[in-house]
């Protein structure tokens, strides 16, 4: 091991050198972070967009997001179980028994949307409180306790929805989740006003570690990061306010979706709360290390069940843009592969499945390969079967990926 | 050094069910000095430290603290009069960086935020009084240090809270030689800083280079507490092994100590 002195704090021309050198070091020591993530959905981008031109229609594009979003919401709860090396294999038909619920109260009871919604939410914060207390206080492994909910909840979906009929949504703002766009004006107003704050956000953090003379990230690293956002968040809502009907004198498509802000709200809301809250660096920690968290006077319980709160209820919320976009909830909603997509799209994006490792933002990236996979596939006229096949072989490359790296850390020192 | 003790038990029985660990041990902690808590696998010096942590609740027994009885219910206790532990196994989280680490369950925020900046602050000035040069940035996971760093970063957090009294459990059990020689040099800057500090250790040497004080247990009975300038090494090892040497020590098992 080195043992060379404390950084010099000056800011040299190389600092910019310094991060790179660094990041090449975390990622040969086996810190691989997004990397196999964007790696994997740029190759898949460029085999689907050669193979089929249709892959890079406007139209297509759009899909890709209504497609992956409750995948991607269910992942990003998952996450907060993961970090703690626990599982919910119950996530999938918990979103469906909220979508369920959502569906008798609006069709059924003739419920107004929000009261539907919050007591489809509230469902799925009461599961997750069961779960968590059953898996923290008795002490039964989470992979039983969410088997045996996997099995329940299919159950109770089916009494729900009444055995073998589906529930059909009529409400306009609920379907409007998964099939409306927003206007063009509105997404660019918001790109706009996301970049600028990204921007003062950063500029501000790095002017205050150097006024307190600490280690601050170079102008030049964070002009790159805002560009970049910029660049992505700027072509991604320019294809999406493109046209996509058919026939635009008929009916005028275009915009983003908004399945999409839904999911940036999210992803902020979950970063903000893992990444700058003391509850999320409790998290971190017990995943990490639950003893030391113990004696550190962390309330390792408390963290426990509030994950499993928070899978189950972001599970309600993919169990509402599910049924958004199917325009109808029945008894398969949420359920064969909408789990185990869940747990892929966490573990590509780069959570560990052993704890202590994983971020919300690796719900998108891995929600992404996994909604590329579909949608590819799909377009090129492979059955389901093979579908199947290759996203369950990504997933495993995937838990490989995880499993390798954490060899290689082991091995140079980092674990 | 006419002070009394910060840190003081009398008394202290502890039983595990059926099975009595601790045998009315009394232990007294100085400040600015290194006290060496010596004895057999399994005397029982874990169980004392984690009974002066709040770890375990103590059967029987008095606790004083700067000459005040108090009641220690839990670590929180504990931490709050100023007494830290740096445990034998360390407690440390892998996947956090050494600020995280060293402020785990007492990070400071600005309204709902971790005040990151501060946090940090405050770390490279308690490691800078510690003087430790050896970790290349304080953001680095723990889990890319050295056992002899990894082991003062556990050090620097337990002396971040203006801390009175600090134990270690057996700090160099594990380390290589001149890892060894780097934490000792630590643990004599923090009783030289004024700290008073608890050394827990199987070795010898390194009792006899940083102590002031010695105490010994033996099968749960204090069996004598002394100046290290008072003893020699052998005295010592036969208090380690026998519970008694010469005029010091326990008399025929009868608990008493001399
Ligand atoms: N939590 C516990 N439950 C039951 N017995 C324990 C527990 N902790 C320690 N002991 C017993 O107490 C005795 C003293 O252990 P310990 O304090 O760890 O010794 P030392 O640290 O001096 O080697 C040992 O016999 C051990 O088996
Ligand atoms: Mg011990």
């Amino acid at each position: 091991m080195t043992t060379e002195t404390l950084p010099e704090r000056s800011t040299s021309e190389s600092a910019i050198g310094v991060h790179v050198k660094g990041y090449v070091e975390r990622v040969r020591g086996g810190e691989l972070g997004a990397l196999p993530a964007v790696f994997g959905l740029v190759v898949l981008c460029v085999v689907f967009s050669v193979l089929r031109p249709a892959f890079l229609s406007p139209v297509n594009f759009a899909n890709l997001f209504t497609q992956g979003a409750a995948v991607t919401v269910i992942a990003m709860g998952l996450i907060f179980v993961l970090l703690l090396g626990e599982i919910d294999l119950s996530a999938g038909f918990a979103s469906g028994v909220c979508a369920a619920v959502l569906a008798v109260l609006l069709t059924n009871e003739g419920w107004p949307w929000y009261a539907a919604v919050g007591a489809s939410m509230l469902t799925g914060a009461i599961i997750g409180t069961v779960l968590g207390t059953l898996v923290a206080k008795l002490g039964i492994p989470s992979f039983v306790v969410t088997l045996a909910a996997f099995l329940a909840f299919q159950g109770v979906l089916l009494l729900l929805v009444k055995g073998g009929t589906n529930i059909s949504i009529r409400d306009e703002t609920i379907l409007a989740i998964a099939n409306n766009n927003v206007p063009p004006v509105v997404s660019w107003v918001a790109v706009i006003a996301g970049v600028a704050a990204y921007a003062a956000i950063q500029f501000v953090k790095a002017r205050r570690r150097s006024a307190r003379g600490l280690v601050a990230d170079p102008l030049i690293l964070i002009i790159f990061r805002v560009a970049a956002l910029a660049v992505i968040a700027g072509v991604a809502v320019y294809v999406l306010n493109l046209e996509r009907s058919r026939n635009e004198l008929i009916v005028s498509l275009k915009g983003v979706p908004i399945v999409v802000p839904v999911i940036v709200v999210l992803l902020l809301v979950w970063t903000f709360v893992l990444h700058r809250t003391r509850y999320g660096r409790h998290v971190y920690a017990v995943g990490g290390n639950a003893e030391a968290s113990r004696r550190a006077g962390i309330n390792v319980d408390g963290i426990r069940i509030s994950a499993f709160v928070i899978c189950s209820f972001m599970a309600s919320i993919g169990g509402i843009i599910a049924a958004s976009r199917a325009n109808s909830v029945d008894p398969n909603t949420g359920g064969s592969d909408v789990l185990l997509f869940a747990v892929g799209a966490a573990v590509i994006g780069g959570t560990s499945l052993f704890g202590g490792k994983g971020r919300a933002l690796d719900a998108v990236l891995g929600g992404a390969v996994v909604a590329v996979i579909q949608n590819g596939m799909g377009l090129m006229g492979y059955s389901a079967g093979v579908k199947y096949v290759v996203t369950g072989s990504v997933l495993l490359l995937a838990a490989g990926v995880d499993a390798l790296s954490r060899k290689r850390a082991a091995a140079t020192g980092r674990r | 050094m006419s002070q009394g003790p910060v840190l003081e038990l009398r008394g202290i029985d502890k039983s595990f069910g059926p099975v009595q660990v601790l045998h009315d041990v009394a232990f007294s902690v100085y400040p600015g000095e290194v006290t060496a808590l010596v004895g057999d696998n399994g005397a029982g010096k874990s169980t004392l430290v984690k009974c002066i942590g709040g770890i375990h609740p103590i059967d029987a027994g008095e606790y004083f603290f700067e000459g005040e009885k108090v009641q220690v219910n839990g670590p929180r206790d504990a931490a709050a009069l100023g007494v830290e532990i740096v445990y034998q196994d360390l407690a440390l989280c892998d996947n956090l960086d050494i600020v995280q680490n060293m402020f785990l369950g007492r990070e400071r925020t600005s309204g709902l935020v971790l005040d990151e900046a501060m946090m940090e602050e405050m770390a490279a000035k308690t490691l800078a009084g510690l003087s430790v040069r050896t970790v290349k940035s304080l953001r680095q996971q723990v889990s890319s240090l050295s056992g002899g760093q990894r082991q003062t970063v556990a050090i620097a957090k337990a002396v971040l809270w203006n801390s009175k009294v600090v134990i270690l459990d057996e700090p160099t059990a594990a380390l290589g030689v001149a890892q060894t020689a780097q934490v000792l040099e630590l643990v004599r800057r923090l009783a030289d800083n004024g700290l008073a500090v608890v050394l827990i250790s199987h070795n010898m040497n390194d009792v006899f280079a940083v102590s002031d004080r010695i105490a010994a247990l033996y099968l749960g009975r204090m069996a004598a507490q002394v100046r290290t300038s008072d003893v020699t090494h052998s005295q010592v090892v036969e208090l380690i092994t026998s519970g008694r040497s010469g005029e010091l020590g326990l008399r025929n098992g009868n608990g008493a100590a001399s």
